[in-house]
């Protein structure tokens, strides 16, 4: 269980590298294999949730060992851009991995299960979509006791402001200086709902608690900390909900709008064993396109839920995404939401 | 002969070369046009990109400021997946952007300029444009550059190239089937006139009259002139053959006549026998110098063939008449087994085979023999059967026998020339007919001539 703010802080040396590159790593597991190969995945998926994939790539490949590496979505950009040596690249933040296919830090890759990708689900034989994951908001109901739930955002922008004392310290949303993911969901929701930045306006005047990482959000609903988490994974909190026991935590999914975020896969440009990777995208790819939810804890590209009948897709995966990464805009974007953000 | 090509085969081949020409012709001009078009498309949006950005250029507290509109993006990866590179410049610094992207041609404040560049290992095509912004001290010349990797352009021109290929293909077979369609159609009008050629009888030497294209109008009209010629030039040999005959037939009679009167007057057994002997000879050279103009005279009636009625039946009797005196000089009785059988024809020719044919069968029958005529009617044809009761036919192919100046094996002892089977032939292929010879083989039963004829 991780704490906010809390990084492991283990300086991290991506082994067998022509040049070492620092990495500020979250977590980290090496599943052995029977063979000596090993497969170096870089990935900003919680290491529970991966679990389940690695031990199913392992039933098909059981010569290869996998050396798993949990990081920020940032982090792993950085990294990737830096050269370190990794075998697969997984994250969330699509506009950073669309960057790195674009600037060439990836390598093509196709296949038969490749090719069976929708359209907006790959982007040149570079990257992947394997999963369609939606931006939700966690409540605990308990604080929301006596108040109506909110289905869109006005709602919840009215029931924040009616209730200042109720909610003060108690806002939670992604601080999207640190958070790949909480940049891709505040950009993409500034370009589709004018409503955020009231929603934004509204929270700052709470003393909003920011925070890096889903789970960790999560975990400060069920337990009462936060009584809103604002723009949270949705997968992980299915499967929060899943293992809670209070009934307190609920998932509310906003009805006028919602982002579809596509968790993502890459061959960095410095991938080794190419053959190992691919399986795993294959193996991954598949997963995406399977027809029954099955027992994965993460969703297919197929079953995002009810946020379809929202009438927006996934974000796409396209060059637009770049457009908020630019130094430029994403200056004048984060210092208009610190101005929302943190206010006196 | 030496044969060359043939002209069809020529044409079929220089119209599927002109054909072959022609679609790679094509197919390069389809492959440069959809080029052409997939690179115009591409720049198209390459400075509908940055054209947008350039709009949000401003100046602010003395400084250039922009944003990149997500639209500006977004549209460059609407047509294609092409990795998107950009930079934005003023002056010499980069304010944003690719900072290493080469700097496209400067071009006039405002206007796109289009450039092709190597950037990160892949060939790119930029669009620039240039805005003049008022900051600080002056104005800073700022230049936005939008660059894309050329993938999508190329697949979509590779695509129709390839799709224009196909149809150049397909196009070539459907040309090179047509060529040789033409080469066979244009060529049927001399196929036509051989083939008439080839289906003549081999004295037929009449012009051909046909409709023929003006371009095979003089081979028509040189091979006409050419039988023509031929034509009198073989009348001229067939008369120049029937005028000596003639001629020499003359004298052989008066020869005849004064060898019978010196041998009713000699005493002399020897000399009697050498008379003899002078007049035989001279009968002989007689019936071939007949038997000559008879040929003649078929030759030249059979070009110009009669058709009047006649009976068969006639024609027989008197022919048996006309041939009685010589018959009876050795014993053979001629014996006439007739039925009316109506026929059309050319009574001169007619009789003259009949006699060419009788003639023969005395000729090699025995003394004191019967030769037998009879005439039959079967379906639409007439039948004149002549039998004889000599060596019948020996064991040569009967066809042999029709050819001209072709004797029997079993003919030594006997003078002819060879011409009588053949000229009976000649009449009854002029009149439609036949000669049938069916002869016994062994001898006993002599021989069996059937003149065939269609009945009128």
């Amino acid at each position: 269980m991780r704490i906010l703010g809390l990084a492991l802080g283990v300086m991290f040396w991506a082994a067998q590298g022509a040049w070492a590159v620092e990495i500020d790593i979250e977590d980290h597991r090496r599943y052995e294999g029977t063979g000596e190969r090993v497969l170096r995945i870089i990935s900003t998926t919680d290491l529970n949730v991966f679990d389940p994939y690695v031990t199913a790539f392992q039933r098909r490949h059981p010569e290869f060992g996998i050396d798993y590496t949990v990081v920020s979505s940032s982090e792993l950009h950085r990294a990737i851009r830096a050269g370190a040596e990794f075998d697969l690249a997984m994250s969330s933040a699509m506009d950073l991995q669309f960057q790195l296919a674009n600037d060439g830090f990836s390598r093509p890759y196709r296949s038969a299960a490749t090719e069976a990708l929708p359209d907006w689900a790959r982007w040149r034989d570079l990257i992947f979509a394997f999963t369609t994951e939606p931006a939700v908001v966690v409540i605990n109901s308990i604080r929301f006791e006596g108040l109506g739930l909110p289905a869109t955002r006005q709602e919840l922008i009215a029931v924040l402001r009616d209730n200042p004392d109720r909610f003060s310290g108690a806002v939670g949303t992604y601080d999207i200086r640190e958070s790949g993911l909480g940049y891709l969901f505040a950009t993409q929701e500034d370009r589709s709902s004018d409503a955020y930045w009231r929603l934004n306006e509204v929270m700052g005047r709470l003393q909003p608690r920011l925070y890096c990482c889903s789970s960790q959000m999560i975990d400060d609903v069920a337990q009462g900390r936060l009584a809103v988490a604002y723009n949270v994974l949705g997968s992980y909190a299915d499967e929060r909900l899943a293992e809670d026991q209070s009934g307190r935590m609920q998932i509310l999914r906003m009805e006028d709008f919602s982002n579809v975020m596509l968790r993502t896969v890459i061959l960095p440009a410095t991938a080794q064993r190419i053959e190992a990777a691919g399986a795993m995208i294959d193996m991954l790819t598949g997963f995406g396109l399977r027809d029954q939810p099955g027992d994965w804890p993460l969703p297919a590209l197929s079953h995002s839920g009810p946020q379809e009948t929202s009438g927006f897709g996934p974000i796409r995966l396209g060059p637009g995404l770049m457009a908020y990464l630019d130094p430029l805009n994403r200056r004048a974007f984060l210092s208009e939401w610190e101005n929302a953000m943190e206010q006196p | 002969m030496i044969e060359t090509r043939s002209i069809g085969k020529r044409l079929t081949l220089l119209l599927a070369g002109v054909a072959a020409l022609l679609s790679v012709l094509s197919w390069g001009m389809v492959t440069g046009l959809a080029r052409e078009g997939a690179q115009r498309t591409q720049d198209n949006v390459l400075a509908a990109s940055a054209t947008t950005i350039a709009e949000t250029l401003r100046s602010e507290q003395g400084e250039v400021r922009l944003e990149l509109p997500y639209a500006a993006f977004a549209m460059l990866g609407a047509i294609s997946e092409d990795r998107v590179f950009y930079r934005v410049t003023a002056g010499e610094d980069t304010l944003t952007g690719y900072d290493d992207l080469p700097a496209a041609s400067p071009g006039r404040p405002g206007q796109v300029v289009f450039d092709i560049a190597e950037y990160r290992g892949v060939a790119i095509r930029m669009a620039s444009i240039a805005r003049l912004v008022l900051a600080g001290e002056g104005p800073v010349l700022v230049t936005v550059t939008v660059g894309q990797t050329r993938d999508g352009a190329g697949a979509i021109a590779g695509e129709l190239s390839w799709l224009a290929a196909i149809l150049a293909v397909a196009f070539f077979l459907v040309a090179v089937a047509l060529s040789a369609l033409v080469a066979r159609t244009s060529l049927r009008p001399l196929n036509e006139i051989a083939a008439a050629m080839s289906r003549r009888g081999p004295s037929d030497l009449r012009p051909l009259l046909r409709p023929a294209p003006a371009d095979l109008a003089p081979l028509l009209s040189a091979l006409n002139r050419l039988m023509d010629r031929l034509r009198q030039s073989i009348r001229r040999s067939e008369d120049f053959i029937a005028e000596a005959a003639h001629r020499v037939r003359t004298p052989l009679a008066t020869v005849r006549a004064q060898a019978e009167i010196a041998l009713r007057t000699a005493k002399d057994d020897t000399e009697k026998e050498r008379l003899r002997r002078i007049i035989r000879a001279v009968d002989e050279s007689s019936r071939s110098a007949g038997q000559l103009l008879d040929h003649a005279t078929v030759a030249y009636r059979t070009e110009d063939l009669a058709h009047d009625p006649l009976d068969l039946a006639d024609l027989a009797a008197r022919t048996v008449a006309a041939m009685e005196p010589t018959a009876s000089m050795r014993d053979i009785l001629l014996k006439l087994d007739a039925e009316p059988a109506r026929i059309a024809g050319d009574a001169i020719l007619i009789e003259n085979a009949m006699r060419n044919v009788l003639d023969n069968a005395i000729k090699y029958s025995p003394e004191d023999t019967t030769v037998s005529l009879r005439i039959s009617s079967a379906g639409d044809e007439a039948r004149l059967t002549v039998r004889d009761q000599g060596p019948g036919l020996g064991d040569e192919p009967f066809e042999a026998l029709t050819e001209r100046f072709r004797r029997g094996q079993n003919t030594d002892s006997i003078v002819g020339s060879g011409l009588g089977l053949t000229i009976a032939a000649d009449v009854l292929r002029a009149h439609g007919g036949r000669l049938e010879l069916t002869g016994d083989r062994n001898g006993s039963g002599g021989a069996c001539v059937s003149l065939v004829l269609p009945l009128a």
